[in-house]
């Protein structure tokens, strides 16, 4: 073999064993790392929920209700959605739906929506978004107090022609510089709340179950 | 110790690897929407840099010259997924807001050119040392934008904090009595800002060589 041709078996020994080395490095990190991991984003997970609705008003273990529906017309995306059942003493108390409003300025916007049994939203969450800094991002509480408006909304209160923003001539406050974004929540959440109402003995059809007792 | 100290000015200063060496600009812009995101980047970057230069400079014996560069990126790409594991799991706040730019760390040629040129050939004191200039030299940059942007763009600074310090830290954050011009905030802010930062440096540079120059030239003058 010619000196100055570089050797091929020397360079594939030490980067197959750097890269043995470094298989067994990101292994470890992971192993060390991912209870932690998962138990952060459960963690953060029921903080969200709590953030849509109260901590105290259920008692079975939220996380665990989980479950997927799919409604690509009310509930935005042809994917599944989760929603989380919470109940007391075995009775429904709520659902939290991880709706989709699909027509954001910038595309579709995450949203969890609270809705307590009696067909009334306890609060509402933008949890991603990409909508215009500045503009469209007052959908979001971090922003703007704007998506605490839905607070006690129902489909009866406001009247179901009622559920658009004041620009569009309903009852919701509009924000300035942006019309897209808040439509989009508004048209997500009453979908939402129409699905809800359609499913509701289905949803909590185990509603006795979910209890940790 | 002089040599040191040339190290450490050559990085965060006179080669700069933003402002000088144009190099990782990809998350710099991106990232550089407060002055917190900025500084949270820096510091991963730094520790990125920090330990592919010391594992790079331990191997350095051990490096056949033809595969190196493939070495280099395995290195890096190993570590920056180490760094991405461990901060989600202990700094999981701060990973919530720099998740997608983590990743970003492993085409920041800014480490490869610090592997290729400081850590393969030098000892570990040094390569340690080069990768801390650079790691700082990039870090005040990401936090100079940072802040700048915030500022004119949304018009607080050092929000966020809290999810670097803990929830008491909150209280540091300033807010102005405007709310900012939104272009700032904005990708185009971050090229304004940046070519902004170039410019400053490049006066300072220029207008020290030109005393530097006027030092030297002073004498064949008076001698002519």
């Amino acid at each position: 073999m010619d000196e100055t041709e570089p050797k091929i078996l020397p360079a594939v020994l030490s980067v197959a064993a750097i890269a043995t080395v470094a298989a067994f490095l990101v292994t470890g990190s992971y192993e060390l790392s991912h209870e932690r991991i998962e138990a952060n984003r459960q963690e953060r997970l029921l903080q969200s929920l709590h953030e849509v609705l109260d901590s105290s008003s259920y008692d079975n273990d939220l996380t665990a209700s989980r479950i997927s529906v799919v409604d690509a017309e009310l509930l935005g995306t042809a994917e599944p959605v989760d929603v989380y059942r919470a109940t007391r003493n075995g009775q429904p108390v709520a659902a939290i739906f991880a709706s989709v409003a699909p027509r954001g300025y910038n595309g579709p916007i995450d949203l969890l929506i609270g809705i307590s049994a009696d067909m009334t939203v306890t609060s509402v969450r933008v949890t991603n978004h990409r909508e215009t800094p500045g503009l469209g991002d007052a959908i979001d509480l971090g922003k703007s107090s704007w998506i605490l408006g839905f607070d006690g909304a129902s489909l009866s209160a406001p009247e179901l022609a009622d559920w658009s923003v004041q620009a569009d001539g309903g009852e919701f406050d509009s924000i300035t510089g942006a019309t897209v974004s808040p439509r989009a929540v508004v048209k997500s959440v009453r979908d939402t709340l129409i699905y809800f109402e359609r499913n509701r003995e289905a949803l909590f059809s185990n509603a006795a179950d979910l209890t940790d007792e | 110790m002089n040599e040191a100290r040339a190290i450490l000015v050559d990085g965060a200063w006179r080669n700069n690897p933003a402002l000088v060496q144009l190099l990782g600009l990809c998350p710099l812009l991106a990232i550089t929407t407060t002055l917190v995101n900025g500084l949270a980047l820096g510091l991963a970057t730094t520790a990125v840099l920090v330990a592919t230069n010391i594992t790079v400079s331990l191997i350095r014996g051990a490096l056949v010259p033809a595969a190196r560069i493939v070495t280099f990126v395995l290195v890096i790409a190993s570590l920056v997924t180490i760094v991405d594991l461990l901060s989600d799991a202990f700094l999981h706040d701060l990973h919530q807001t720099l998740g997608l730019f983590i990743p970003l760390i492993v085409t920041n040629c800014a480490i490869l050119a610090q592997a290729e040129l400081v850590a393969s050939r030098r000892t570990i004191g040094i390569a340690v040392l080069g990768g801390l200039s650079t790691g700082i030299g990039f870090m005040a940059v990401l936090v100079t934008l940072g802040a700048i942007r915030e500022l004119v763009g949304q018009g607080t600074l050092m929000s966020g904090l809290d999810q670097l310090f803990g929830s008491n830290a909150a209280g540091f954050q300033l807010d102005l009595p405007f709310d900012g011009i939104l272009v700032a905030a904005l990708p185009p802010g971050a090229f304004f800002g940046l070519a902004f930062l170039i410019a400053v440096k490049n006066h300072f540079s220029a207008r020290n060589n030109e005393t530097k120059d006027e030092r030297i030239a002073e004498p064949r003058e008076t001698s002519s």
